[in-house]
């Protein structure tokens, strides 16, 4: 952002926050359709060892996939950008029906500053869609709240069976530069 | 393309018990639908893990559970048009190669609970040639009970990533319904492994 002073959060590497919270929150299996947003989390998870990293085709193939961690007694998070949000909506249910823990990270388009409008209707339901399906929501537009709220999400799925998500909202991320 | 699949000749019921029989501590996921009441024929299982909706998810269940348990065999029992709704995991299962997982898809070429409409694998869309594109080391169509048979042998060798398409006919048994309470179904399966409801 051209007129962003200083401000509290600026000093804050919250794209390495987002992976070290996973880390602190056990989890072990990292699975997502990739987004710019969520790079920094995807290069850490691809190399760490004790992660298994997992691209998907499409986002729902990840709920099923934690879903059946969890059976094998594994913590996961599934990374996403909020237009695969829309794919996952059916396969929700397989949450609200077994009750197990799904960390969601959504990484924002449609929301601020968006060039390409083709990703305003699924940006601006993504979180009102995921209510509906029953999940809880957060959203981060400050550097400095990634943290604890990732914290707090990964809180309340891994200690509640719950559906978290935590959206990082496109002012935090930054204006796409479409021409350079 | 046409119908050349459309049905095969085996009975459904007969190769899920032969697939079941003397199972040890083998994994199974199914499918929702005709394959979940297949399972749940053959025997209730602390071990079985039915699906009732997220229709094309069963594949990627298996693979979550068969990376989070190394030691154990996974079998997902599953249906054409399950597999085929969820069809890009198996890209995904085939990037990973869990080699203790094993897909056995009852392909009767049709959407047998809504109506039996032919599905695209009646249409003449081979799922275990999809899966050996895609990369998996070990890809069978079978047409009768001695491949059921050598698939069965393979199950527990966790030698590699396999799928089978078993040809069945196009025909709804009685069906024998597995319980609904997922939340019940996921404790069972979770604390026959050792883990703690929360």
């Amino acid at each position: 952002m051209s007129d962003a002073g200083p401000t509290p959060g600026s000093q804050v590497d919250w794209r390495h926050d987002v992976f070290r919270i996973l880390k602190e929150a056990d989890v072990k299996h990292v699975v997502y359709v990739p987004d710019a947003g969520h790079s920094t989390a995807i290069r850490l998870a691809d190399e760490d060892n004790a992660i298994n990293s997992v691209v998907l085709t499409t986002e729902e193939e990840g709920i099923g996939y934690l879903a059946g961690a969890w059976l094998g007694g594994e913590r996961g998070a599934l990374l996403m950008q909020s237009s695969g949000v829309g794919n996952c909506i059916n396969t929700l249910a397989l949450q609200a029906c077994t009750r197990f823990p799904l960390l969601m990270v959504v990484t924002m388009r449609g929301d601020w500053a968006e060039f390409n409008a083709w990703q305003n209707p699924m940006g601006q339901a993504t979180e009102k869609a995921l209510n509906l399906m029953g999940v809880l929501t957060w959203r981060a537009d400050e550097p400095q709240d990634v943290a604890p709220l990732l914290h707090g999400a990964a809180s309340m799925a891994f200690n509640g069976d719950a559906a978290c998500a935590l959206l990082l909202g496109q002012r935090l991320i930054g204006e796409k530069q479409w021409v350079k | 393309m046409g119908q050349v699949n459309a049905t095969g000749a085996l009975d459904r019921r007969e190769v899920v018990q032969k697939l079941l029989a003397g199972r040890k501590d083998l994994l199974v996921v199914t499918g929702l639908g005709s394959p979940s009441y297949d399972v749940m024929a053959a025997g209730d299982h602390d071990n079985n893990y039915y699906l009732w909706a997220a229709m094309g998810s069963a594949a990627m269940v298996g693979l979550g559970l068969a990376t989070a348990k190394p030691d154990h065999s996974v079998l997902v029992i599953t249906g054409d048009g399950e597999m085929l709704m969820g069809m890009g995991g198996l890209a995904t299962i085939a990037t990973r190669k869990p080699a203790n997982l094993t897909i056995a898809i009852l392909d009767n070429g049709h959407f047998g609970e809504t109506g039996m409409q032919v599905s695209h694998a009646g249409l003449g869309v081979n799922l275990d040639r999809v899966a050996q594109a895609c990369g998996f080391g070990w890809t069978r169509e079978i047409r009768d009970m001695a491949g059921v048979d050598d698939l069965r042998g393979r199950l527990s060798s966790r030698d590699g990533v396999k799928l089978a398409t078993i040809k069945v006919k196009a025909e709804n048994p009685p069906r024998v319904l597995p319980p609904r309470d997922g939340v019940y179904v996921k404790n069972r399966f979770r604390a026959a492994l050792g883990h703690a409801p929360l």
